[in-house]
């Protein structure tokens, strides 16, 4: 009989080896799904996991589509840091994108570069005054922030349909639901030519080199991290809970708003009724499988951008449905949590025995 | 190793001591004796033949009953319930249970109600609940951890002649202590460990009181005597007509507390966990803001409304009763729980953490409390519970606070630990600090206070200078008899009186 048994001890190896074999784990059952489809499995997995980055297009793409995961799951991770369960990433990223855009198109003729920042800078106060609403309910009425969270995501999916639909929607546009195209200034400067690669991956790159020097060298991320682990030790350290709260959820908010903003100056270049695929809940599978450390996520990323590129391209290749992608998602979570039992617990493998008493444990 | 080459043997009918420190091995040896964990080589022989213990039902199948000291029992149920969980199968019929548990506790002198909650019993009453569990089946040896931890000084009294009686009727008692003079009032003979291994066997009533403690400790280690008691000088601390309600259901509301705390002086509040001692804490600490300002007030300052933080500002120290949790976080280095309440230190400079300065921070608590840890770098749930608390002790006082409220500080630490940590709450005290100590341990108490009150039930008695009060009137205190003019009602027993000094 299999036994799971308490180390006593968390493991630190079984906590950077679970990642990897969850990752091993996915790709094995990813390749039996594609064999059951009928598709040779090593073949499928080629297409899906090294056809989207051969060629120096596909990288670019990748930054495209990596640049916004990183910088929501950097702010998620933050966030998870405090034991504040912020599911909201992809409601802020809306609202950073949405405020972006009504700022961008009020600039429609504005010139000068300089035009961009407030663009930028209005993205970020719309996703973090979207996060404060939330810390707001929580620090004010006790209100499970992984409840409002998720239900201010619908809220921001459908204020954005609202505008794009209504006062935003692009007069000449023949009545689609689709803004202007914004101007030149204030479209995101790219990086590579003939590429889709712009600033945003440099945005997220710094994001996560500042959240790492935030959270290890500063005594307010020491704060959030004591709050999490221990609050009653944070409390009587008089360390101030709610003000942590709500600049943890400002922080999140204001880098997925950053990522909404992104997004719509960037490869979109329009608000649209669908700005994201949902990178910001792809962001929280990120966060937990870069172990919420700023390197760890850069890499989740990554993989993360990889995964959405490889969907898109086994639609085409494969024929097989989009839905492969939340499927690899999934797997990928799923496998996580999975294994990250191990770091807690070992197997034992045990002759069966009589039952234990209640009291032995 | 937990255990090492110990031999025990009890006879029937007999009170049977084993001593020892934290840590000694106490713990390990009665748990292989309930079956809990299974000894490595060794033979237990039962009643003439040898047996393995397999798990606890066994045991308790054999006549084998243990009392922990941690009670296992459900707040929101009754005491027959409870019983009859624990019980299981052979519980019957509930009603007939309540009935033998009636008839038990009358014949063993504990009174119990079967049909009342657990949350409206006293921490004596729960244990008494925790017995009767075991006299209910035919019981052949009553296995006791450290039962008298959580009771005052009459209840204890109570307790031992409960259990003298079990005792004549045949019943063998195995009293896990560390509290010398229980052992030489209640047991017939002990056995004494130290790191694992037998040190000594002795007729309590006959060896010497040092000579157990040395058998316990070893030779070097330096057991304290007495410390000079000190009057203080202006009042820093002081708490006018604190009274709140609690929102917690089972927890305590404080009626009308009215005390003070002088600079340069320790004042002890005794008394039996629950009492209102973690409310009273909490409104002190600051995390359990008090209705009005002039509730409580350092010096001239009123700090009823002011956060944890703005007190610690104004000269607060605070060393909870939680180590683990609250004194420190676990997971974090000794380095980081340095940072915990020593941030004020100039460890943080322009809000990022001033790394070097904080390694030097956790580096002299280490070296000045003596705190044996292989490095800086060790977890805080890595440590000992003594060494924890040498530490978090020492980061308090390392802070030169005006004002240390500790609350059971010495708490499941041993000898060593609990000399150095009176030592220097002594020295604090004489560098002009004023210092309150919340404690169950009365011997403690007497030991470092220079004034003493005790707390029951939300109110708080009247305060003596240590020197003119007596274990017995701490006592009454404790079980919230404040009559000033009470006479000193002579002890019942003689056997089980307890003295003011400490070993």
């Amino acid at each position: 009989m299999i036994k799971l048994e308490p180390r006593g001890e968390a493991s630190i190896t079984m906590s950077y080896v679970s990642p990897v074999l969850a990752g091993i784990l996915t790709l094995i059952t990813g390749g039996i799904f594609f064999a059951s489809l009928g598709h040779d499995p090593l073949y499928a997995l080629s297409i899906f996991l090294l056809a989207p980055v051969s060629d120096l297009y596909g990288v670019a793409e990748l930054s495209v589509k990596a640049a916004p995961i990183m910088l929501c799951a950097v702010g998620l991770a933050l966030t998870f840091k405090a034991q504040v369960w912020n599911i909201g990433a992809e409601g802020q990223l809306l609202m950073g994108g949405l405020t972006a855009s009504a700022v961008a198109l009020l600039l429609i003729d504005v010139e000068s570069g300089w035009a961009l920042v407030p663009v930028l800078l209005s993205g970020m106060v719309g996703g973090a005054l979207w996060g404060l609403l939330a810390a707001w309910l929580r620090n004010r009425f006790n209100a499970n922030e992984i409840l409002t969270t998720i239900m201010f995501n619908y809220i921001a999916l459908y204020i954005l349909l609202y505008f794009v639909h209504g006062s935003l929607k692009d007069p000449d546009g023949y009545g689609f639901p689709e803004s202007a195209l914004f101007s030149d200034s204030t479209l995101l400067p790219i990086l590579l030519e003939d590429t889709r690669m712009h600033i945003g991956i440099l945005f997220a790159s710094f994001a996560v080199v500042a959240a790492w020097v935030f959270i290890s060298r500063s005594f307010l991320g020491f704060q959030i991290k004591v709050l999490g682990m221990d609050s009653n030790a944070a409390k009587l350290s008089g360390f101030k809970h709610k003000r942590l709260v709500i600049l943890v959820m400002l922080i999140s908010g204001a880098l997925a708003g950053l990522a909404g903003a992104s997004e719509v100056t960037g490869p979109i270049g329009q608000l649209i009724p669908s700005i994201s695929p949902g990178y910001g809940y792809a962001a929280i599978i990120v966060a937990f499988l870069g172990r919420l450390h700023p390197v760890g996520i850069f890499f989740a990323s990554l993989l993360m951008a990889l995964i959405y590129m490889g969907g898109e391209l086994a639609q085409i290749e494969l024929k097989v449905p989009l839905a492969v992608t939340s499927l690899f998602q999934g797997m990928l979570l799923f496998y996580l949590l999975a294994c990250d039992v191990f770091i807690n617990f070992k197997i034992k493998m045990a002759a069966p025995k009589a039952r234990q008493s209640v009291e032995s444990a | 190793m937990a255990n090492d080459n110990v031999d025990l043997a009890i006879s029937a009918g007999e009170i049977h001591a084993l001593l020892g420190e934290n840590g000694a091995g106490k713990s390990t040896l009665m748990k292989m004796i309930y079956g809990v964990t299974k000894p490595d080589a060794g033979k237990i022989i039962w009643q003439g033949e040898q047996v393995t213990i397999k798990d606890p039902s066994m045991a308790r199948n054999m006549g084998i009953g243990m009392v922990f000291q941690h009670f296992s029992l459900f707040e929101t149920l009754t005491v027959t319930e409870n019983i009859a969980l624990a019980l299981g199968d052979d519980a019957g019929d509930l009603k007939q249970l309540a009935q033998r548990i009636s008839t038990v506790s009358k014949q063993y002198g504990m009174e119990l109600n079967p049909d009342r909650h657990i949350h409206s019993l006293s921490v004596g009453e729960r244990q008494r609940v925790e017995i009767v569990r075991c006299l209910v089946q035919d019981i052949k040896l009553l296995i006791l951890d450290e039962p008298t931890s959580v009771l005052t000084p009459q209840e204890v009294d109570t307790l031992f002649v409960t259990l003298r009686q079990l005792s004549k009727d045949g019943c063998s008692i195995l009293f896990i202590s560390h509290k010398l003079k229980e052992v030489q009032a209640l047991c017939h003979s002990a056995t004494i460990l130290r790191a694992g291994k037998v040190t000594g066997e002795c007729i309590p009533a006959e060896a010497g009181a040092t000579k157990m403690a040395l058998m316990m400790v070893g030779d070097d280690t330096p057991i304290s005597t007495d410390y000079p008691k000190s009057s203080g000088t202006e009042v820093f601390l002081n708490v006018k007509g604190l009274s709140q309600t609690s929102d917690d259901p089972f927890g305590v509301t404080l009626k009308d507390l009215n005390f003070h705390v002088k600079s340069g002086e320790i004042l002890g509040i005794a008394g039996v966990a629950g009492n209102g001692q973690e409310e009273l804490l909490a409104a002190l600490s600051g995390e359990h803001l008090v209705a009005s300002a002039n509730q409580v007030s350092f010096a001239a300052t009123k700090v009823g409304l002011l956060d944890p933080r703005a007190r610690r500002e104004l000269g607060m120290a605070f060393v909870p009763e939680e180590r683990l949790g609250r004194g420190a976080v676990p997971e974090m280095s000794l380095v980081d729980n340095g940072l915990l309440t020593g941030f004020m230190q100039g460890l943080v400079h322009l809000g990022f953490i001033n790394k070097a300065k904080t390694e030097q921070f956790a580096n002299k608590i280490i070296d000045q409390y003596k705190v044996k840890t292989p490095n800086n770098r060790a977890s805080a749930d890595s440590l000992s519970g003594g060494n924890l608390q040498k530490f978090i002790i020492g980061r308090e006082i390392l802070q030169n606070p005006k004002l240390l409220v500790a609350s059971h500080p010495t708490w499941g630490v041993d000898i060593g630990a609990a000399t150095a940590i009176h030592k220097a709450l002594i020295e604090l005290r004489d560098r002009g600090a004023a210092i309150l100590v919340v404690s169950e341990d009365i011997d403690e108490l007497f030991l470092i206070s220079d004034r003493l009150c005790a707390i029951c039930d939300g109110e708080i008695s009247p305060d003596k200078p240590t020197p003119d009060t007596s274990i017995e009137e701490v006592g009454r205190w404790m079980s919230g008899v404040f009559d000033e003019s009470a006479s000193q009602s002579p002890s019942q027993d003689n056997s089980t009186k307890l003295s003011a000094e400490l070993i």
